[in-house]
């Protein structure tokens, strides 16, 4: 028994456990092209859902700051995104795939940007005055989710939007009698492409070194000298630009969008940082995979349970680990 | 001099005096639907706040699953009112089967979360509250889904039902106003809350309370003390988890209508965020004072709403941000005034204010 610990936590540990869900659903499912595409499918929403988690992830883990107005970065990316997709509208049908692509990057650009820009207004204006108390924190954080959402509901309506999509990501790759859309493997590669370029930031530059070192110490770094507020602003901006990203991405995915999608989203943001950890992007991309996954295969396997899905698996990961798979916050 | 007996402590006791006067007197002071519709949701509000602020402002836990238990005790009493029919057999069932699941699933949530931080436990309350909320409107076979249950309430509440006659067999009218059902039913609310409101304030004045706040303080040293604080934010949530089901089960009773609009929505939850914070986080008068003003805001605030929108037509952008869909909006942005430069809201400022230093 120990030594099968051993072997387990030589082999990757927990990094194991999406890889064992997979097998049993592949067990379970029984039709390799059916299990196929939902591999696919979960894969490519949980990279989506790792982009919207990351930022409330590595902001928490940086500066002990929970936003919960994170979700509304998301809506906001979605429409923003959905807006400029629809202006370009000319672009995306025409055949060029030059066109195509440069809709498509100015949207995500545009998303960006907002991002960055809502990012570093929110930190100044919002939660800058209220660091270190933490139920100030939810309050307000809260009290400007309520606001951003009745601003995005007057600026876009209530009526839901639909996402016209680059021609090049339309329909799917047919091998066998497996079909994978293409816009989910788009999803999976730019999720992953985010992941690494965060993960060697974080663990290959000076500046990663630096926010490493805030998450285990903030004092200290301030002790040395470092200016840990600008590093604070800086994270805080690109947690909300990654979100907006997310959001970007999701409108792309779901293709009708309406106002409620961050409300929607934020739960199961919420859940795949709790499942995750706090504080750590590889607990988060672990947790957004698990529900991404799990979510799918349940609902194939027992669509009733679908919705209850989550919070089954988040219930049973907190009495196996009560702070989470990875948690980088001790 | 204490807080407790400043001039402004004075000033906020006689208002909230005042205010259960006119609750106590609304059917006879204000003689139309609409305004007993507000004085009821008025008195379920109080105790709900009441309870919240138990949580939030005496033990320093945020949950966002308030409106969970709320919900619990409405769909409670509405699923067994409807199955078994118009009684108080029924109200009794469903009212205790509320509160049962009410306290279950407290426990299992404040065993399982209340160790951790309080950001945790807002986070985990917020997620299962989501899910009920989703299941509520999905299980439409049980509580009939997004339209909710409609329902008649027990006979004594109906409002043909006669309280008292005069000689020709008519409702006998007292002051001008009929002594039917609506009545009875209107009283029902106000007592039940009444007295909720009385247990939950009794509460927070005993050594519990003491003890709470202390824990609020500085839980390090409470726990060093010698109070297992796990145990007491248990207990407390649970108290308030009760609270809020026995208030959902008196205003599933009134409305004769539970929906997941009316009972379990998140907006609700918004709504009794913004009255503690508007009333004034631990103090017990507060809730009254921000579940009154919250509540006539919601009513009215609206109509004044409309009307500016119309006056400024013909300006650009202001009749978009004053239409009276938008009145979140506003609501939000005083929210996060008050948090910043109010956060003991407005009993809590006031109270402070003619203090001996």
């Amino acid at each position: 028994m120990k030594n099968l610990t051993q072997i387990l936590a030589r082999m990757g540990g927990v990094n194991l456990l999406p890889v064992a869900v997979a097998a049993v659903a592949f067990v379970l499912i029984g039709v390799p092209s059916s299990w196929v595409t939902l591999t696919v499918a979960g894969l490519a929403m949980g990279m989506m859902i790792f982009l919207m988690a990351s930022g409330l992830s590595l902001v928490f883990g940086l500066m002990d700051v929970l936003n919960f107005g994170h979700s509304a970065f998301v809506s906001l990316g979605a429409f923003v995104a959905a807006s400029v997709l629809t202006w370009l509208a000319g672009w995306l049908g025409a055949d060029s795939i030059f066109l195509n692509v440069m809709a498509l990057f100015l949207a995500l650009t545009a998303a960006l940007i907002v991002g960055l820009a809502g990012g570093w207004f929110f930190e100044t204006v919002i939660i800058r005055p209220v660091y270190k108390d933490h139920l100030r924190q939810i309050l307000i954080t809260m009290g400007a989710l309520i606001v951003a959402e009745q601003l995005i509901l007057a600026v876009w309506g209530g009526t839901p939007m639909a996402v016209p999509r680059p021609q090049f990501l339309e329909g799917a790759i047919i091998l066998g009698d497996v079909s994978i859309e293409i816009y989910r493997i788009f999803a999976f590669l730019l999720g992953l492409a985010v992941y690494v370029a965060l993960y060697l930031t974080l663990n290959r530059t000076r500046i990663g070194l630096l926010i490493r070192a805030g998450v285990e110490n903030r004092e200290m770094v301030e002790a040395l000298g470092f200016r840990i507020d600008r590093l604070f602003i800086g994270v805080f901006m690109l947690g909300s630009a990654l979100a907006t990203l997310g959001g970007a991405m999701w409108a792309g995915y779901e293709t009708l969008i309406s106002p409620s999608l961050g409300a929607e989203m934020m739960i199961v943001v919420f859940i795949v940082v709790i499942i995750g950890g706090l504080g750590s992007i590889e607990g988060t991309l672990l947790g957004a995979i698990m529900v991404g996954l799990v979510g799918n295969y349940v609902g194939f396997l027992m669509p009733k349970m679908a919705l209850a899905s989550n919070m089954i698996l988040m219930m049973a990961i907190l009495m196996w680990r009560p702070s989470g798979l990875r948690p980088a916050v001790k | 001099m204490t807080e407790q007996n400043s001039t402004g402590a004075l000033i906020v006791k006689i208002t909230v005096l005042t205010i259960g006067a006119a609750l106590l007197f609304a059917p006879f002071l204000f003689q139309d639907v609409r305004s007993l519709e507000v004085a009821a949701r008025i008195c379920v509000f109080v105790v709900l706040v009441a309870s919240y602020d138990l949580l939030i402002g005496y033990t320093g836990i945020v949950s966002f699953a308030h409106t969970m238990f709320f919900g619990f005790g409405a769909y409670g009493a509405a699923i067994a009112l409807k199955q078994m029919g118009p009684g108080w057999d029924a109200v009794m069932v469903g009212g205790l089967a509320g509160m049962l699941v009410s306290l279950v699933v407290a426990v299992a949530i404040g065993l399982l979360s209340l160790r951790v931080k309080a950001i945790f436990f807002a986070m985990i309350t917020l997620a299962v509250a989501s899910v009920v909320l989703v299941l509520a409107s999905q299980l439409s076979d049980f509580t009939g889904g997004e339209d909710g249950i409609t329902y008649r309430a027990p006979q004594l509440f109906k409002t043909a039902t006669k309280l008292a006659v005069d000689e020709d067999g008519k409702v006998l009218r007292l002051f001008g106003v009929k002594l039917n059902g609506k009545l009875a039913a209107y009283y029902f609310v106000f007592a039940t809350s009444l007295a909720l409101f009385v247990l939950m304030f009794r509460l927070v004045g005993s050594p519990l309370g003491t003890v709470l706040k202390a824990i609020r303080e500085n839980e390090a040293r409470a726990e060093a003390i010698g109070y297992r604080v796990v145990s007491y934010r248990t207990f407390v949530f649970c108290i308030a988890a009760l609270a809020a089901s026995l208030a959902g089960t008196i205003y599933a009773i009134w409305l004769k209508y539970t929906g997941p609009d009316t009972m379990l929505s998140f907006s609700i939850m918004i709504d009794i965020l913004l009255m503690v914070v508007i009333g004034g986080m631990g103090t017990m008068w507060g809730a009254v004072i921000g579940a009154v003003l919250m509540v006539l805001a919601q009513y009215y605030l609206r109509d004044l709403m409309g009307a500016a929108a119309e006056a400024t037509s013909n300006l650009p952008i202001l009749p978009e941000l004053l239409n009276p869909d938008r009145w979140l909006l506003w609501l939000g942005i005083i929210f996060i005034l008050l948090v910043y430069f109010f956060p003991r809201g407005i009993a809590g400022t006031i109270m402070q204010k003619g203090i001996a230093k």
